[in-house]
Order: C-alpha cells, then structure tokens, then sequence
C-alpha cells in the first residue's frame, strides 16, 4: 500500500499485465498491482485484464470482490485500520475502533468524503505480543492508546 | 556450487567472523531446531546461514534416494505444524508415488489464525532454512518447483524471503542442477490478499492458480491431484523448517525429542495477561503450567488466571484444572480443544468467556468463503445467536438450539474452517457452563465485557 495514487492509464498498466505473462495463474499478482496503483481495481482495468488474460469481467470482479484487500471502488489516500485480533481483542481494540470511527465519521470498511481514509476491516496481524496494534498504509504500530491514534491521524493528515 | 565449495564458503566466514553465533533470549525450557538461527545469524546474510551449517541439509539428501529421504522423515515421525498434524513422511510419500512431470512443493506461510505469529518470526528470522526444506521436499517427491504463499500482511517476511532466493540463485544453490546433480529447483512467492480461508490447503491452491479461494471437494487429495492439478505436497512453514536439521542428524535423533506420539519441539506464541510474550520453541509436551509460570514469568501484575485459548477460532479453552496437562497434539483434543498451529493466548479474570467466543465466531462467519451452506449460513446464525446472548436476550431454550446447530455444522461443512467453527463453543459449554447460565438466567456478565440490560427495567 502506498500513500500517492497514480492517474489510470492503461496502456502503462497493458505493459504490467504482460511482464506477468510468463508465470501460471497471474491474476492475483496483477490485481496486487492495481490496488497499489490506483487504491482500487478500478472497472476499466479490470476490462483491460479480462482482454489480455482472457478471463471474464464475472470471474475476475468474483476474483477481486473475494479477497479483502482488493477493493473495487476508489479509497482513500490513507488505509488505517484496528487489529481485530483475539488478543487486541481482549486487549481493547474493540474500543480503539470505535473511536476511530467516530472521530473519522466513518464506519469500517467507508472512505471519508475528502478521500484521506478508509477504515480498512484488519483481521490478525501477527504481533499479538505488543496488542493492541493498529496499522497505517501497512505499518503496524504497537500497544497504541486512543491518545496514540488521535495523534495519528493527524500525523496522516499532515502528509 | 558443491559440497567442497560449500565448505569452503563456511571455512572462510568463520575465520574471518571468529565470534559469530550466539543465541539471545534462550529460555532454559526451551530446545531450538526450528529457531537454532533465529536472533543468531543475520536473516539477510546468505553467507551466515552457510557458516551455520546452512545448506548441509540439501547438500546430504542429494547424496540419498528420494525414497531414503523420505524414509528419514517418516523415521522422524514429524507431523505437520498447521494444526492438523497429518505425519510429513506419509504426505511426502503419497505424493512420491503419482507420476508426473510438473510437481509441486508449496509452503503454506498463510498464517492468519489470531494469536498465532511463530510462523512470522520463522520466515523473518530464517527465510533461508525454508528455502532449503523446501529443496529437500522437491528432491523427495521428484518437483522441480516449489511455491511460498505468505499472507500480504506479512510483507517483511516475503522481502526476506525473496531476497533468500535471489542470493541463493546467485550462488547456484537454488535453479538448475543443484550441487551438480540433475537435481533442479526453483521458487516463486506469492502473495495472499487477506482472506483466512486461504490457509486451508485447497483454497490456497485455487488462490494460487488466480482464483476466489474456495476450499475443494476431497478427496482427491492434493498429493494427486493439487496444484495445477498436478501431484502437490504442501506444508506448514514450521514443518518445513525442521526438515534440514531432521536430514542432517537423523529422523531417529529427531524422534527421541518430544513425546511418543508428537515427536520433536514445538514453537509457540504466547500472548495476553502473562508477564513476557512473545515465541519460544520447547519439546513437545510442556505444560500449561510451565508455559504460563516459567515462561511467561506468572501472569502480569493484577492479572489472575482464568483460561488459555489454544487452536483460537478452532480451538478450545483450557482451565485452571488443565495447567498440568501436556500439550502436544493428541492431549488436548481429549480435553475438547486442538494444539491448533501454536497459539496461546491468556485471558485473566476480566476476559469474558462468551465474548471470545462471540468473537471467534464473528471471524468464521466473515471468513467463511460461502461454498457450503452448513458453514456459511451456520457461523453468521452462531454469531447472531451468540450475540444475543452477550445481550441478555436469551433463553436456555435458545442454548439447546445453538448445541444443535454446532454439531450439524461441524458434520456436515465442507473443509476445516466450518467443521472446526463450532469447537470454542463445546468447549466453553464444558468449562465455563456457569458464565452461560450467568448471561442466559440472571443476565449479568460478571466481567462487565458484555452490556447486559439494566436489572429491575428494560
């Protein structure tokens, strides 16, 4: 995930699909590289990829809509999410998310209507021992407080 | 690159780093095979994985028979880490015996059950020894290519492993005839994209292959028909990683460690109400006791024991009547839970115990990838019902319905993920029975978790 979004164009994104050419099942990947490119897989891409991999439009928004970190409208700049964990679970995070909905005005899964977040659904991160964890744009901050996250986002705000 | 080339890259690193290895934060419980590099050698350092003895596991298994390989494992008597604890020599030999030209080994680092991060600290620690398992693997089977599917969410783990390969390839350790044998080998990492199911091995082959990650019918099983359709082994990051160290000493070496049934160590996570958290490896068979108490250092201030969820959303609770248990893969499905893939997780007097598994549910019903409609019909009703629980909305009627329920769901869904769903309900059901009666009769919860309506007016 990145935080800058690139302007569709798809003759570049025709050459990304054909460096894939050589590998078996190369759909994933390539979906991979939308969603960095653009925060989403946007329609006109997914027609693009269904031309060259000959695959229908169905199949790959079935492919796309599946998995969770392929989304299939635009999001916002920043992708900031709460683990949902079982330890940050037990550890608070319930709490955590609340807040950031309410102080974002969004819930999981929404984009605020500036385009600076979205609220992404973040299921077990791996770093139990320091939970609560959030991440921001696939960085993960540790035993954060709400004081923590207010800060935060306006970190992200400022960039 | 051979065997005298090898040792002779070993030779040089270690006179010219005469004070390398030693291993930070051992606990005295613990045996490291898996973690024997891990806070050791420098992950990104090809060259102090071979001063480590790295790539001796390969360079001794292409001097046998894939047959006497194989045997090796069986002699180990390894079983698989994800969970399920399938024994690794039988997979491999099954696999062995379907002919084909395009087989395939793939690493199963999808590792998403909450909890549960050893698989992490594994690959970020050591990519190289999986890589080499994995060699040991494709010679065993007779695949000449292998996949890691490591979840995206775990993005410094692929950066190392992907730079494992490059400097593997570099040296003419990994690609074509390997050690100057007809031996060839080459892996490619894919990226999950955050869906759970995906660890089930036959969802991860549809994901691999470009497809939603639905779980398959079974058999056949992947051993004959897997990837590509074509004969597959796959295995658990942690399972491969004990594989070089298994070849180069010996399975009957390996299978002293541990207890009679679950040979060799284990690495666990622990994590929640106990002092320290975090991996460590011990022989198979420690107790909760020692877990909690030795290495956790007691639990943390304030905190009193109350359960420990292993196998987490598949799993079970263990009690204050389970600390001293074994845990190894067979002692604790007798108790109604599952070692699962290594997670432990703590939960002290304020923890509720019908929340967690309110909680475990609501992860089954959202991943469920909606095949069968036991699972996904029957883990979203679970949760609705669980909720209402957690909201003094039921009756012990309904607690009947939800017993019923569970057991259609775990006999009749497709794969694991809605077979196992059900399973922290049974469990709580056994151990914390009174909590229900509590939620359900006088609608309290005692931990105050749950938002019970006010007593005396609705």
């Amino acid at each position: 995930m990145m935080s800058q979004r690139e302007k569709i164009n798809l003759e570049k994104f025709e050459l990304i699909i054909d460096s894939f050419q050589n590998i078996k099942g190369p759909l994933i990947p390539i979906l991979h590289e939308a969603e960095n490119m653009y925060g989403y897989i946007p329609i006109e891409v997914q027609n693009l990829i269904s031309k060259k991999l000959k695959i229908s439009n169905a199949e790959i928004n079935g492919v796309a809509s599946f998995y969770s970190m392929f989304h299939t409208n635009p999001t916002g700049l920043h992708h900031i999410g709460v683990c949902t964990g079982t330890t940050c679970h037990l550890n608070g995070s319930g709490k955590l998310l609340k807040h950031l909905e309410h102080k974002l005005g969004i819930r999981e899964g929404e984009t605020t209507s500036d385009g600076q977040f979205t609220i992404v659904p973040v299921k077990c991160i791996g770093n139990c021992d320091a939970a609560p964890n959030i991440t921001i744009d696939g960085k993960v901050y540790n035993a954060v407080t709400i004081t923590q996250l207010d800060e935060l986002i306006i970190e992200c705000s400022d960039k | 690159m051979n065997q005298i080339l090898l040792n002779q890259i070993k030779k040089d690193f270690l006179e010219n780093n005469p004070k390398f290895v030693a291993a930070k934060n051992v606990h005295p419980l613990e045996q490291r095979i898996v973690l024997k590099n891990y806070q050791v050698i420098d992950p990104e350092s090809i060259l102090e994985y071979i001063a480590n003895d790295g790539y001796q596991g390969i360079s001794k298994a292409l001097t046998m028979s894939p047959k006497e390989v194989i045997n090796e494992i069986t002699i180990s008597k390894l079983r698989g880490r994800g969970g399920v604890g399938f024994p690794t020599g039988l997979k491999w030999k099954f696999a062995l015996g379907y002919e084909s030209d395009d087989k395939y080994v793939i690493c199963n680092a999808d590792e998403g059950e909450p909890g549960t991060f050893m698989d992490r600290h594994i690959l970020e620690g050591d990519p190289h020894n999986n890589i080499e398992g994995m060699m040991i693997a494709g010679y065993a089977i007779g695949a000449s290519k292998g996949y890691i599917y490591v979840r995206a969410e775990y993005p410094l783990a692929a950066s190392r492993l992907q730079k494992a390969i490059d400097d593997a390839l570099e040296l003419k350790i990994l690609g074509d005839n390997i050690f100057d044998t007809d031996f060839s080998f080459n892996i490619e990492i894919r990226l999950g994209a955050g869906a759970f199911i995906c660890g089930e091995e036959t969802a991860l082959m549809e994901s691999i292959e470009g497809k939603r990650g639905l779980s398959r019918n079974k058999p056949p099983f992947p051993a004959q028909i897997g990837l590509f359709a074509q004969p597959t082994i796959i295995n658990n990051v942690e399972t491969i990683a004990n594989v070089s160290s298994i070849i180069l000493n010996g399975g009957e070496w390996y299978s002293k460690i541990g207890t009679e049934k679950s040979t060799g160590t284990k690495v666990f996570s622990l994590s929640g109400k106990t002092k320290n958290k975090g991996i460590f490896e011990v022989p198979m068979g420690i107790t909760l006791y020692d877990v909690i108490y030795k290495i956790g250092g007691g639990m943390s201030e304030g905190s009193t024991f109350k359960a420990a969820f292993t196998g987490g959303p598949s799993g079970g609770v263990l009690t204050k009547d389970h600390l001293d248990t074994i845990i190894d893969f067979d002692s604790l499905v007798e108790l109604g839970s599952i070692m699962g893939s290594g997670g432990i997780i703590i939960a002290d007097q304020n923890d509720c115990i019908i929340d967690t598994i309110k909680h475990f549910m609501k992860f089954n019903a959202e991943e469920s990838c909606g095949k069968c409609t036991p699972c996904r019909e029957g883990t979203t009703i679970l949760y609705n019902m669980l909720d209402d629980i957690t909201k003094g909305k039921s009756s012990l009627e309904d607690l009947e319905k939800i017993k019923h329920l569970s057991k259609m769901v775990s006999t009749t869904s497709l794969c694991g993920l809605g077979q196992a769903a059900p399973a922290p309900i049974f469990s709580a059901l056994t151990h914390f029975y009174d909590e229900f009666i509590d939620h359900i009769e006088h609608k309290t919860c005692k931990t105050g978790v749950c938002s019970m309506p006010v007593k005396g007016g609705e």
